[in-house]
This record gives C-alpha cells, sequence and structure tokens, in this order.
C-alpha cells in the first residue's frame, strides 16, 4: 500500500482550535512575564530545586514524546518497511514541532537564554548536558531536513507569493528545483544520522541524574537509568504515533487506518515487555521494593507509573482485539505515553529529593500556564501545518498500487 | 510478517553484538580518573571555637560586594532560624543545640559556618554544560559567569545544595556561591574574607595536607571534646573545606555524603559509551549497513493482508 499524504484543506478555526489559542495567549502573557519579572517571579524554582515543570515536562517528556519520529523513520526507511509509510510524515512532523518546543522550552527555563549559543563555543566533553545539548541541537536540524521534502512537494512549480515578493518567485522556484534534486541522494544519510542521535540523546538524558545519587529517589535512581530511557523512549515512539493519529485523524474526520496502526503496534508488546522486565529486575537486584509500601507522594507516583504505564497496557495489548479495535487501542497507547510521561516527571521532578532542605516544590500556576501554552503550541501548529501540507495520509482516495 | 520478526531479530543480535563487544574495550582504556589538584589550599573550621559573631557573613559580603542583608550583622536573632547560604550570601552560621550542657545545666550551642566545600571533584564542575565551573590548582571552585548559560545543572548535581541563583534577574542571572575568595588568595596573597576577620581563629588556612594534620592532632590530643571524624576528608570523594566538631555531625545539620567523589559513575558511564564518539560511529555503519541491505528493496510487492498475522 502506498501513502498518499494530502494537505487536509479543512475549516481550520474550529472551537477546538480556538481553545487552543486561548490557551496559547495565556501562555504567551507568562512568558513575558517571565522575561520581565525573572524565572522567579512566574516560577516556584528555589536552591533546592533548581528544576521543575519545564524540565520535566516540556523538556525531558518532549524528548521522549517525540521519539516516533526516528523509531518510524528506522522502521520504514533503515528497514525498508514501506508498508508504514503513511505514518511516518505525521510522525515526522510530531518530532520536529516536539523538539522545536524543546528548545523553546529550554530558552524560557535557562536563566540566560540569550546565551543559549555558548555551548557550541565553550565545551564540557564532562558534562552529560552537553552532549544532550549538542544531539538535540543536530537532531532539530535533521527533522528540518527530513521535512524540507514536504515543502518541496507542496510549492514546487506552484511558487506564488504576494506583492511584491513576487519578484522572487523565480529564485524560490530555483531552491526548490535544487532540493528536489538533491535532497533524495542525500537523504539516507540524514536518516540515519537522526537515528543515532536519538539513540544517544534519549539514554544520555537519563544519565542527567546520575550524578546526584542523594538527590533521586532509589526507585529511580540505577546506573541502568540511560538503558530505560532509551528502551522506554523506543518503546513509546509507536503507541505515540498511535495516539497522535488518532487524535488528529478524529478531530479532522479522517480514517484512522487501523489496518497500519495494529501490526505497528505489535512490536510494542516486546519492547514494552523489555522495559517492564528491565525496571522489575533492576528493582529486585537493588532491593529497592523495600520502599513499594511506605505511602510517600514517591512510592505512589512510582506504582501508578508501573501498573498505569506499564503492565495494564501491556496486558491490553497482549489481546488481538484490543489491537483491532480503534477505541481500546488508544486506550493502551494512551496509558503508555502517560506511563512516560509520568516517568519522566518522576525523574525530574516527583523523585527529586533535595537532603538539606527537603524543599516541597509544586508548580506555580504560571509554570503551568507557559507549559500549556506550549503544548498548545505545538497542537495549533500540528493542524495547521497538516491542514497546509502534505501530512496526513488520504485513504479514501487511495491510489491501488 | 515472519519476514520481519527475523530482520527485527538479527538487527538486535548484531546492535547487541557491537556495542558490548565495544564496551568492554573502552571500559578497560578508560578508568575514571580524579582531576582534583593534588595538594590544594583549604580551610578547616572547627566547631568547637566558633562563637556565632557572624563576622565572617559580613567581611564575606564586604569583600564580595553583596547586598546589603534584610537585618543587620550584629543581629544574633537570625541565628534561631535555619538560613540557607542565597544569592545574597555565600556563608551563614546558624546555631544548633545538640544537647551538650554545660556546669550550670545550660544548654550549649553549637554554631556552623555554612558555604561551598569546595570539593576536590566538584559534581558541579563536572556537570557544567559550558565548563563555566572549574576547580583551580588553588582549590577554589571557581566560576565564570562569561560562560554560563543559565541551565542549573550545577545546582542539581551540588550534593551539598550550594550554588543559589538569581532567580528574579530576568535578562543576566548569575549563579551565586561562595569563591573562595579566588582573586583575593590568587592574585593579592590575602586570606580569604571570612578566614582573616574571626576573631577566635576558628578557620584556619592552608594546604589541605597540613589542614587534615593539624584537623587529627586537635582530636587526638583531646579525645573527650571532639568526634573523631574530619567532615570533608572523604566526603564526596575529599572537600578543600573541612570540619571538625564536639559532637555528631548528624545532630549540627551536615548530611552523609557519598565517599566516592560523586563525579565518578556519572563520568565513567558517559565516557565508556561516548569517548572517541566510537559509539555513535558504530551504531551509523551498522544502521548503514542495514539500510542498504532492506532499506533498499520495496516490500511494496509482498503480499500485505494488512491485518494481524
Ligand atoms: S559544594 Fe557544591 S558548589 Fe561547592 S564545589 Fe562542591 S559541588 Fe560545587
Ligand atoms: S547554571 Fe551556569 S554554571 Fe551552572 S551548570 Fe549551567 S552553565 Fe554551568
Amino acid at each position: 500500500m502506498s501513502a498518499n499524504p494530502q494537505a487536509i484543506r479543512a475549516k481550520f478555526w474550529t472551537p477546538g482550535v480556538l481553545v487552543m489559542a486561548f490557551f496559547m495567549a495565556a501562555g504567551a502573557v507568562t512568558v513575558l512575564a517571565r522575561f520581565i519579572g525573572g524565572i522567579g517571579y512566574v516560577s516556584n524554582l528555589s536552591t533546592a530545586r533548581p528544576w521543575g515543570i519545564w524540565i520535566g515536562i516540556d523538556v525531558a517528556s518532549g524528548v521522549a514524546l517525540a521519539a516516533g519520529g526516528f523509531t518510524t523513520a528506522f522502521l520504514a526507511h533503515i528497514l525498508g518497511r514501506h508498508y508504514y509509510e503513511p505514518v511516518i510524515r505525521p510522525a515526522l512532523l510530531t518530532a520536529m514541532l516536539g523538539y522545536t518546543f524543546v528548545v523553546l522550552g529550554l530558552i524560557v527555563d535557562i536563566g540566560r537564554s540569550w546565551a543559549i549559543w555558548k555551548p557550541l563555543v565553550y565545551w564540557n566533553p564532562h558534562s552529560v548536558l552537553f552532549e544532550v545539548a549538542m544531539c538535540v541541537m543536530f537532531y532539530l536540524n535533521v527533522l528540518y531536513i527530513e521535512f524540507l521534502p514536504i515543502l518541496v512537494e507542496q510549492f514546487k512549480g506552484r511558487v506564488k507569493m504576494p506583492g511584491p515578493l513576487a519578484a522572487l518567485d523565480g529564485v524560490a522556484e530555483n531552491l526548490l528545483g535544487l532540493a528536489d534534486r538533491i535532497l533524495p541522494r542525500i537523504m539516507w544519510f540524514f536518516i540515519i544520522a537522526g537515528v543515532v542521535l536519538s539513540c544517544m540523546h534519549q539514554s544520555s538524558l537519563g544519565s542527567l541524574m546520575l550524578i546526584a545519587p542523594t538527590k533521586l529517589h532509589p526507585l529511580w535512581y540505577t546506573p541502568i537509568l540511560p538503558l530505560l530511557f532509551l528502551v522506554s523512549a523506543v518503546t513509546v515512539g509507536y503507541p505515540m504515533v498511535v495516539f497522535e493519529t488518532t487524535l488528529a485523524t478524529a478531530s479532522l474526520k479522517l480514517d484512522p487506518e487501523m489496518k497500519i496502526l495494529s501490526p505497528l503496534t505489535r512490536i510494542t508488546i516486546f519492547l514494552l515487555g523489555t522495559y517492564l522486565a528491565l525496571k522489575i529486575g533492576d528493582m529486585v537486584i537493588r532491593g529497592t521494593y523495600v520502599y513499594l509500601l511506605d505511602g510517600t507522594a514517591q512510592t505512589n507516583a512510582f506504582l501508578v507509573e508501573m501498573i498505569c504505564g506499564i503492565i495494564i497496557p501491556w496486558i491490553m495489548l497482549l489481546s488481538p482485539a484490543v489491537r483491532r479495535s480503534r477505541r481500546r487501542l488508544f486506550i493502551a497507547c494512551a496509558l503508555i505515553v502517560g506511563g512516560v510521561l509520568l516517568n519522566r516527571i518522576n525523574v525530574f521532578v516527583v523523585g527529586y529529593r533535595p537532603p538539606v532542605s527537603e524543599n516541597y516544590y509544586f508548580p506555580s500556576i504560571s509554570e503551568m500556564l507557559i507549559t500549556i501554552g506550549f503544548i498548545s503550541g505545538l497542537m495549533f501548529l500540528y493542524r495547521f501545518i497538516a491542514t497546509y501540507l502534505p501530512v496526513l495520509n488520504r485513504p479514501g482516495q487511495e491510489v491501488s498500487a | 510478517m515472519e519476514l520481519n520478526r527475523r530482520v527485527f531479530l538479527k538487527c538486535i543480535g548484531a546492535a547487541g553484538a557491537g556495542v558490548a563487544g565495544a564496551a568492554t574495550d573502552s571500559t578497560a582504556v578508560h578508568a575514571w580518573e580524579s582531576r582534583a589538584p593534588a595538594d590544594p589550599l583549604g580551610c578547616l573550621v572547627d566547631l568547637n571555637r566558633c562563637i556565632g559573631c557572624r563576622k565572617c557573613e559580613q567581611a564575606c559580603q564586604t569583600v564580595n560586594k553583596l547586598p546589603q542583608p534584610e537585618q543587620p550583622f550584629d543581629d544574633l536573632t537570625v541565628l534561631d532560624k535555619k538560613r540557607r547560604p542565597d544569592e545574597r550570601a555565600y556563608t551563614v552560621v546558624n546555631r544548633y543545640y545538640p544537647g551538650r550542657r554545660d556546669e550550670r545545666d545550660q544548654l550549649v550551642p553549637t554554631f556552623v559556618k555554612v558555604q561551598c566545600m569546595h570539593c576536590q571533584d566538584p559534581a558541579c564542575a563536572s556537570a557544567c554544560i559550558v565548563g563555566a565551573l572549574t576547580k583551580k590548582e588553588n582549590g577554589a571552585v571557581y566560576y565564570d559567569i562569561s560562560k554560563c548559560i543559565g541551565c542549573r545543572y550545577c545546582m542539581v548535581a551540588c550534593p551539598f545544595e550550594i550554588p543559589a541563583y538569581e532567580y528574579h534577574n530576568p535578562v543576566t542571572p548569575r549563579v551565586m556561591k561562595c569563591t573562595f575568595c579566588y582573586e583575593r588568595v590568587e592574585n593579592e596573597g590575602k586570606l580569604p574574607g571570612c578566614v582573616g576577620i574571626c576573631p577566635v581563629e576558628a578557620m584556619t588556612f592552608g594546604r589541605r595536607s597540613n589542614l587534615l594534620k593539624i584537623a587529627k592532632k586537635r582530636i587526638e590530643s583531646d579525645p573527650g571534646s571532639y568526634v573523631n571524624h574530619v567532615y570533608g576528608e572523604h566526603e564526596a570523594g575529599g572537600t578543600s573545606w573541612l570540619y571538625i566538631s564536639g559532637v555528631p555531625f548528624d545532630r549540627v545539620g551536615f548530611i552523609q555524603v557519598p565517599h566516592r567523589p560523586l563525579t565518578e559513575l556519572a563520568e565513567t558511564i558517559q565516557s565508556s559509551l561516548f569517548s572517541y564518539l566510537w559509539s555513535p560511529i558504530v551504531l551509523f555503519g551498522m544502521l548503514g549497513g542495514i539500510m542498504r541491505a532492506f532499506g533498499g528493496k520495496s516490500d511494496r510487492d509482498i503480499n500485505h493482508k494488512g491485518e494481524e498475522s
């Protein structure tokens, strides 16, 4: 079956989009407040709690949940499973937007936003964060390059810029033509590089906390944290594709293409099972199960993560009936996505216990507004791009290949 | 769908073998090494001597041009609150009543000065994304504002929760922590502000190896007055600031910290995974091979029923 992505050209300003726009505006005002009054003016961050939900959700979860991009690229382009091509572009779009918002989130979170380029000049090879930053930067560019063919496809031979810019139409056409000729020949490099960079920083994101053994709760602090982060990112890739494709197709009233999504999640049984085995094995070997019944917020968050985010969806996916049902498959995948999201929040926020001050942190309303604003912005752009560029598949008009 | 599984397993197998082989190679080559200076300067604090006058806090504020505190330095009521160094003060003195009593059965206070420990293998410096924090030969953990981007990973890494941040500065906030008066000591040959002013010589400044000797001698010559522990000798792999005390350290606000440098595990894992970028290069090669073998071929012609098999 061949992919037939098309611009959707549905009505754009639906009530849902208006809600997104509202949250984006609220987020934008809060971002403005952050740049006028400082991080301390809008957030509850402190000496004891230097990282909050901006790192836990916007950055760490953003990276993890964008894993659909490299996992589908691996499947379709490297393993040559072209059957799955229809989900490649939506996954690529999610990844591209996801990483874009990761960087936007970082710009808000770091104290000297204007200095964000400095790691390019001042290197600290011992720093895990340095490696993560380099990979994220390169990978973001790889994603933009991987997205270019979609632009070429949409605009080549059709460039018509408004007003005086029309004079540049010819130049633009030439550029698009050039891109069209060159890109297919070099794309293999960027596709492989994208997978390599992803494996590197997905795991290193877990290594970030290895330097704080006295701060991260023992339920999460383990030397295999980088492995757990990598495996969970790979695991969440396809469920995330199912999750967002189902959402997007439902809200744009398209066919959800179950015949692609169902087989996509079969490998998830194996991956999620591996992740579960690693988590439980790690818990048994380090003896951290002793904490399981102590009733603290950390333990409860861990139990929710394990049971609702891994065990329940794993059991659900074992059943072919669940995998065939659009609704139940969506629920299982949403649980997996939620589980990985919770894991990242747990590692960076809930499980973080400053040993001296035991300071309590709960995100302020403003911190949440900024995070929600970013998520709305991401969904808004997704919809906008899917409306005007050939991203989502139109199986209704499928070419019989 | 048999093809799928076979291909997948093959890849995993190849990847596993490659990673395992290369990992054993490189860990053997790169055993972790401390980058601590051999004999840095340091400072020994004797909690039995400190009288809680807060003169050191004031001297620190003056020599480092820090903002005036809300309550003046001669106001000793602040001692009742457990304060932490913050973005306005590099050092604070806290008062504890760990339960010792004098002849008249009055509780005897113990005063504890808190500041950056200037670790031998500082977690903050290993973590810093741009290397803005560095351990200097003279022992100071030095902060170079011109590199800092404000990611606050140093604050996450520091086991003593020392670096503070100017959260209320919107554009040019700084990480704030004790500088060990680096410039004063290195360029002007003076004592750190706090050490110079102390009226009771609660602090001794000198080579770390010497300070350890002095500390142990004091403990040995008066074992009744000291607990047998030099805090900072091994904590976090050793620190330039050292403490001796008459009461157990955990009763006067000191936390337990691993005795190995905190940087060891993170740096070992990081360098065995990525030194010379061997793993990305191997992975790139493997993926390239797989892509050549399978990616070029189209499975469009393979008859997919598109259902569960
Ligand atoms: S005490 Fe903290 S801030 Fe000071 S050198 Fe050690 S890790 Fe760095
Ligand atoms: S806040 Fe500054 S000093 Fe601290 S880790 Fe980040 S760049 Fe380095």
